[in-house]
């Protein structure tokens, strides 16, 4: 195709769209609109599935599928969450559940924030390569951990206690929690710092009353990630925890007896994941540009 | 040594600037920074990787070393082999898919007005654990019985619109009159000439199976140049005499009767009455013979097992996919945003087709976001364990073991077989190390 008629063409494509055009573009384009609206709608089934079993009397749950409770809606109950709140064990695993979220999002955030400065801001002898080392321990396999902190645990009597899951679920965020942060760090504009040193500003002064409020939306994307990663962790309460396990463990101890446990797995399993999906929607933003920043964990 | 912290030393009054002090000092402030960290990043990763790697070469009890042989484990003990194979089977199929998935959705969605809440649907499982899904998929989509599971509720509604379930499933031969032939119909044993009749007596038939309009059985009237039968309920309370119509029992309507010529080939068709009679008319010269075929006695759906020993890992592999397409989409859409315009347009101004386009233009220039995909799956893929753990029943669960999982469970689950455990880890980080040897270049090439 020569030049002149590209021109030509893109004096064609510049022309405002008659309303016969667009509707014919857009019918043109009825295939792809239905088979994602149909995809779309799929994806959504499971989960939705779920909370139908969730509502489901037991004895019915046993012999009719959970589509059933569209046909008569009035046999919809909440007895099975009324029986899962009343149970002390689901209450104390949502308890412990909150309580390791809780302080295994604040302290990794707290200790990268500090590291992560360090590496994009102050010298030190082997800077780089304690980095790079860093680098290479976002892909080590938790499973490396297990058994030694397992005994360690037992050794210094934390077994089994919440303290020992979130120490567990810091030290394993930190990695990913450095790197992120050390990367946005590090894009603060230079004259910024030093500006403030030449001030006279100590280096945490420098860090709390630039860098942190600087640094909020990676701060903040990287305290998502960490809520949802600790809140649906399974193999590490699995292992560290007995008497104290997260919901996740506690779920799955009931899988053994699948059918007959349905009624208190399902809404257990739904109010599981109805708080990270939560959390998910409120702060999505957040969530995309931690995914974005570092796929690599 | 920064130049500003050089040239404050330098403007000090003693004359000599000790730079020991500021560097100690600089180090100092850099370690309290990094002291908690490091203390963390030792105690949890470090030692345990030692320690991991000693205890891998230790026995189970962990009294003696027994070197290589808890890695010897691993590929003779049938299990670990499973979970070895899985795992490869895992690689192979899920991060091709997730990135063909996300690929073909992020393209997709890229002009639609929509496309929020599209991406939503598909990125929500995200949020989720993935021992959720796979709580969710075992309990909504995989259940065998197809009133209960939905994928097989599904098929089987399919099914019974294509092929329905016979009307008799279960029903027997009331006589030796009768054979059932090899394609699971059943036929009358003798030969039969124009004029002749049939009476084909089934018995065991579920009172819940006879149709509803089905009437007294009726003798069949020979038909001139023709057959006739009847097939009914050769059973009446209280027992009644097989291979003979009697009162109070039952015709079965609704059955389609074949005629077949002596090569078997099916030359006519009838369905029977209320009272169970069916006739051929015009039937030639020679022997034929008389059957019900297969079709009436279908099976109605059972379900297919999905979570049994053949399909529990493909179906594993589908919840997961579930859950991985929307990370996916959403890393490639982005990709695909900040991708060149004016390429683009220029090919389609030359008249490239929007597949040319795809191809040639848009795929090559995504490669490395495709990557960061395919990659990143490979990762997740080797450590694949809540899913597994969630969906696999007991009886089927060392079909679809993989590596972590099986670390887990020889470690964790009462069988205290740490030394095989430890091999595990290892075995699983030394399959890690490419990837991290490329996360490493990587990040140098950028930083260079």
């Amino acid at each position: 195709m020569t030049t002149a008629t590209a021109q030509a063409d893109r004096t064609v494509l510049g022309k405002p769209e008659s309303p016969a055009t667009r509707i014919v573009r857009q019918l043109s384009r009825a295939p792809v609109h239905l088979t994602l609206l149909i995809i779309g709608l799929l994806w959504l089934v499971p989960t939705f599935g779920l909370f139908m079993i969730s509502i489901f009397d037991p004895a019915r749950a046993a012999t009719e599928g959970w589509w059933n409770i569209f046909s008569d809606p009035s046999t919809a109950t909440f007895e099975n969450y009324r029986a899962l709140f009343a149970n002390d064990q689901i209450v104390a695993s949502l308890k412990v559940t909150a309580l390791v979220t809780l302080g295994a999002t604040i302290l990794p955030v707290v200790i990268a924030a500090l590291a992560g400065y360090a590496f994009a801001w102050i010298e030190f002898p082997g800077r780089d390569w304690i980095f790079i080392g860093l680098i290479a321990l976002l892909a080590l396999p938790i499973q490396m951990a297990l058994i030694p902190i397992f005994r360690l645990y037992n050794t210094l009597n934390i077994y089994d206690t919440i303290i020992g899951l979130i120490l567990f679920h810091t030290a394993f965020a930190l990695p990913f929690a450095i790197f992120l942060l050390r990367n946005f760090f590090i894009g603060i504009p230079k004259d910024l710092m030093e500006a403030a040193r030449i001030d006279g500003a100590s280096e945490m002064r420098i860090f709390f009353r630039l860098i942190l409020p600087l640094g909020l939306p990676a701060v903040a994307s990287l305290g998502i990630f960490q809520v949802l990663f600790v809140w649906n962790d399974l193999i590490v309460g699995l292992t560290l925890a007995q008497d104290n396990q997260p919901i996740a463990p506690v779920i799955s101890a009931q899988l053994r007896q699948f059918s007959s446990n349905l009624d208190l797995i399902a809404p257990a399993a739904f109010v599981s994941l109805i708080v990270p999906l939560t959390i998910f929607l409120a702060f999505q933003r957040y969530f995309v540009q931690g995914l974005l920043a570092g796929s690599v964990k | 040594m920064t130049s500003t912290s050089a040239s404050v030393a330098g403007e000090s009054p003693t004359a000599v600037p000790p730079p020991q002090p500021s560097l100690w000092r600089r180090h100092s402030t850099a370690l309290a920074f990094l002291g908690p960290a490091l203390v963390m990043l030792v105690v949890w990763y470090v030692y345990p990787t030692i320690a991991t790697v000693i205890r891998s070469l230790q026995s189970d009890q962990g009294s003696e070393f027994v070197w290589f042989d808890n890695y010897r484990r691993i590929f003779t003990d049938d299990v670990l082999v499973t979970a070895i194979k899985n795992n490869a089977i895992w690689v192979a199929v899920v991060p091709a898919a997730v990135t063909a998935f996300g690929l073909v959705f992020a393209v997709l969605t890229e002009r639609i007005r929509w496309a929020v809440a599209f991406k939503f649907a598909l990125f929500a499982p995200l949020a989720i654990s993935l021992f959720a899904a796979g709580v969710i998929w075992r309990s909504t989509m995989y259940q065998k019985d197809p009133n209960i599971g939905a994928l097989n509720h599904v098929i089987g509604v399919t099914k019974e619109a294509f092929s329905p379930a016979g009307v008799l499933s279960e029903a027997q031969p009331s006589t030796k009159d009768l054979k059932e032939s090899k394609d699971g119909g059943i036929s009358f044993a003798r030969e039969l000439r124009s004029g002749d009749t049939a009476l084909l007596g089934l018995t065991a038939i579920p009172p819940d199976e006879i149709p509803s309009n089905a009437g007294q059985a009726a003798d069949p009237e020979p038909v001139q140049s023709g057959i006739a039968g009847v097939v009914w309920r050769d059973f009446k309370p209280g027992g009644g005499k097989p291979g003979e119509v009697e009162q109070e029992e039952q015709g079965i309507p609704g059955v389609t009767v074949e005629l077949r010529d002596q090569s078997g080939k099916e030359v006519q068709s009838a369905t029977t009455a209320t009272d169970g009679t069916f006739a051929f008319r015009s039937v030639g010269n020679g022997s034929y013979t008389v059957a019900i075929g297969a079709a009436t006695f279908a099976q109605p759906f059972g379900g297919v097992s999905w979570l049994g020993p053949k399909l529990v890992t493909p179906a594993i592999i589908i919840a997961y996919l579930w859950t991985a397409a929307g990370f996916a989409m959403v890393v490639i859409a982005s990709g695909l945003a900040s991708l060149p315009r004016d390429v683009l347009e220029a090919a389609r101004t030359d008249g490239a087709s929007e597949f040319q386009v795809f191809r040639r233009v848009t795929v090559p220039l995504l490669a490395p976001v495709l990557l960061v995909v395919f990659v990143t799956q490979i990762i997740g893929v080797l450590k694949v364990f809540d899913i597994v753990l969630a969906i696999a029943p007991a009886s089927t669960r060392n079909d679809a073991t993989v590596l972590a999982l099986e670390m887990w469970r020889k470690s964790f689950s009462g069988q205290n077989q740490f030394g095989v455990g430890a091999a595990l880890a290892v075995f699983l980080f030394l399959l890690v190390i490419p990837i991290l040897i490329l996360n490493v270049r990587r990040f140098r090439r950028e930083n260079a």
